[in-house]
């Protein structure tokens, strides 16, 4: 039999029909929903007098556009509230699981699929956000959509693709003190930039990515979108098993037994080729901050931003557009640059071991004066657990202070908005210009580098405080 | 929602030298509460066309009467981000039916054809041709043939041809909906459910 790779098996076992020189007609085991993108698609679904295809394979929570401060309470703004109370209407309607706010499994959808153990290897899951992305850690197949096609799933359990290209990037190594895997995937993004990924599915694989812890993973994939990558995935291995087992959905007993064989069979036969395999060692990766307005405007926490000069002739204009709306010059040095908020959170950053992170630098410290802080746990059991942890504690000893879950800042579509001119070390994923509000100047880093920067005010390698 | 026929184009265009132009540009997030389609065309570049008191911005390229037509001209790499289709909403409710560039972020093109809006990726050469010429005339006619795959700057006689996948283009040019090809395969995917293995 030809050498396939761990991403062929997975979609080709997904195929329902292929059009001719068209898509792919990709079946969807897991579909998921949030509030700002399914509206539209439900009118669609309504207008055609059709009924949800599979609405056991849908699964909601409202994410994006809620408060993450009394969520008990009504939410005040009304365009906010409208739209949630909308997927209520239309979930109750088509018969869909909706954990919405409140809700013990409410959360971000990208961390609660996995928290759940809903997301598991070898599926295909879609969700109307870009980083669903984030699925691909477990071993499945997992790509953001648009609207239109949240209707066709909904519609049809399926979605028509054209099949991507192939990437394999390996990262062999030890990581360095002070480096985690947000600076892994900062890292990839600064070389490869925010297209280089695009028109590929990308598996990361090497040593460095196998000594990942499941969240760790996450991140990663979850970012692969960043670099205009269709998704990507990392091959299920005992990390994977270990940390499904026992969840909330997870397959138990016979059935167990039964997937955990079926996962074993997911990996990249050993002669299988990539249309483009790139090779990175982890000791080369440090602390990485981003100083542009995208993510592949990253360096090392400790080097220069580039000179003019050092800056490919076609991208000086967008360069310079760059920098100026970060208020920096070229040749800057990133160190020592005060920072007004520090935003931890976003199904990037926003899971347990984020938090554990953040704590383990600010314990025994404390929050600089002139930072504003929101700690914003992805989900309701990330925040219990936080809690029962005693994490709680030692933040607000620090003089922090965690909401409640939600994307927050991510987007700031609700009213966490940092103001305009203003620099937040985020541990999220975009740093567009207005991503985390108008004017807002977002640097993006790791739950360490934000909270190093949390106890100083400013851009400080964690490295030095570990 | 079937899609507009997409055959032949001949418009004057409004160039946006910028690049990597996100999807936040083009329709921020605060934009995205409604819960139709509508409407989405007035928060197009938001927070390029207008200042902090919702007054326009007369530098930039919509606010500039010179400039009208259904062709955007973009620089490279242009809707990249986030899987919000609002993106492709904000365009076609303004008015664009075609996007020019020289590369196209993967979901944005997916979500752009879903909404009947032509995204057309051209040489780097051609953009550059294509914005100077645009510079110097604004009238600047740009014939976009979908059967021939070929976009022309009609002044010049320049052209060059474009890819589009085949059966993207038929639906395009029939005013097809994929939803209405899925709901007529719902026989075999039952089948096929039936033989999952897992
Ligand atoms: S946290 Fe940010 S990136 Fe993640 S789902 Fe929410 S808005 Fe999207």
């Amino acid at each position: 039999m030809k050498a396939t790779t761990l991403f062929d098996k997975i979609w080709d076992s997904h195929v329902v029909h292929s059009v001719n020189q068209g898509p792919d007609v990709l079946y969807i085991d897991q579909h998921m929903i949030h509030e700002v993108t399914s509206p539209q698609a439900f009118t669609g679904i309504n207008n055609r007098g059709q009924k949800v295809f599979r609405p056991e394979r849908t699964l909601a929570t409202a994410d994006h556009n809620i408060p993450t401060k009394d969520q008990d309470k009504p939410i005040r703004d009304e365009l906010s509230r409208i739209q949630v109370e909308k997927l209520t209407e239309n979930c109750n309607d088509h018969n869909i699981t909706l954990y919405g706010l409140g809700h013990p499994y409410n959360g971000i959808v990208h961390v609660i699929g996995p928290e759940l153990g809903i997301t598991r290897p070898g599926m295909t899951i879609v969700c109307g956000d870009s980083h669903t992305s984030t699925h691909g850690a477990l071993g499945s197949i997992a790509f953001g959509i648009g609207t239109s096609e949240v209707e066709m799933v909904l519609a049809s359990q399926c979605i028509l693709q054209p099949k991507p290209k192939k990437m394999r990037i390996n990262i062999d190594g030890t990581l360095k003190k002070g480096v985690s895997s947000k600076d892994i995937i900062l890292y990839i993004i600064s070389k490869i930039s925010t297209s280089g990924g695009t028109g590929y599915f990308i598996e990361f694989a090497g040593s460095a990515i196998r000594n990942l812890s499941m969240e760790a993973r996450m991140t990663i994939c979850n970012m692969s979108i960043e670099m205009g990558a269709r998704g990507g995935l990392i091959a299920p291995d005992e990390t994977t098993f270990e940390y499904i087992k026992g969840r909330e959905f997870a397959p138990s007993g016979e059935e167990w037994e039964k997937a955990l064989t079926y996962w074993k069979t997911l990996k990249t036969d050993e002669d299988a080729v990539f249309d483009l395999e790139l090779n990175y060692k982890a000791e080369d990766i440090g602390p990485m901050i981003t100083y542009g307005t995208n993510p592949g405007m990253g360096i090392n926490i400790t080097e220069r931003i580039p000179e003019l000069s050092e800056v490919d002739e076609n991208n000086r204009l967008s360069f310079n557009k760059s920098l100026e709306y970060m208020n920096f010059k070229p040749g800057d040095s990133m160190l020592g640059k005060p920072v007004d908020y520090v935003f931890v959170g976003s199904c990037t950053n926003g899971r347990i071991e984020d938090l554990r992170a953040f704590a383990s630098i600010v314990k025994g410290r404390k929050k600089a004066d002139s930072i504003t802080a929101w700690i914003v746990p992805g989900s309701h059991h990330v925040e219990s657990q936080a809690k029962e942890e005693g994490l709680l504690e030692i933040l607000e000893k620090a003089g922090f202070e965690l909401r409640q879950p939600g994307c927050s800042a991510c987007l700031a579509m609700n009213d966490d908005k940092i103001p305009a001119g203003k620099y937040s070390v985020s541990t999220s994923n975009r740093n567009f210009e207005g991503r985390q509000g108008p004017g807002a100047r977002t640097l993006l880093a790791s739950p360490l580098t934000a909270a190093a920067a949390a106890v100083t005010g400013k851009i400080t390698n964690p490295a030095d405080l570990i | 929602m079937p899609i507009e026929k997409f055959n032949i184009l001949k418009s004057a265009c409004v160039p946006l030298p910028v690049e990597n132009v996100d999807t936040d540009q083009i329709i921020p997030a605060r934009f995205l509460k409604a819960t139709s389609r509508k409407g989405f065309g007035d928060n197009l570049f938001r927070d390029w066309r207008y200042d902090n008191n919702n007054q326009p911005i007369s530098s930039f390229v919509t606010n500039n009467p010179v400039y009208s037509g259904s062709i955007l001209v973009a620089g490279k790499n242009f809707g990249s981000g986030s899987s919000r289709e609002h993106a492709a909403w904000a365009i076609h409710d303004y008015g664009f039916k075609v996007v020019i560039s020289s590369f196209f972020a993967d979901i944005f093109k997916n979500n752009a054809l879903n909404n009947g809006i032509l995204p057309v990726q051209v040489s780097e050469s051609f953009l550059v041709e294509l914005f100077s010429e645009i510079v110097t005339d604004p009238q600047t006619t740009v014939k976009v043939d979908l059967p021939a795959q070929t976009v022309t700057i009609l002044s010049k006689g320049l052209s060059e041809k474009f890819e589009i996948n085949p059966y993207k283009k038929e639906c395009m040019m029939n005013g097809f909906d994929d939803i209405d090809f899925l709901l007529s395969m719902k026989e075999k995917i039952t089948e096929y459910e039936q033989s999952r293995p897992l």
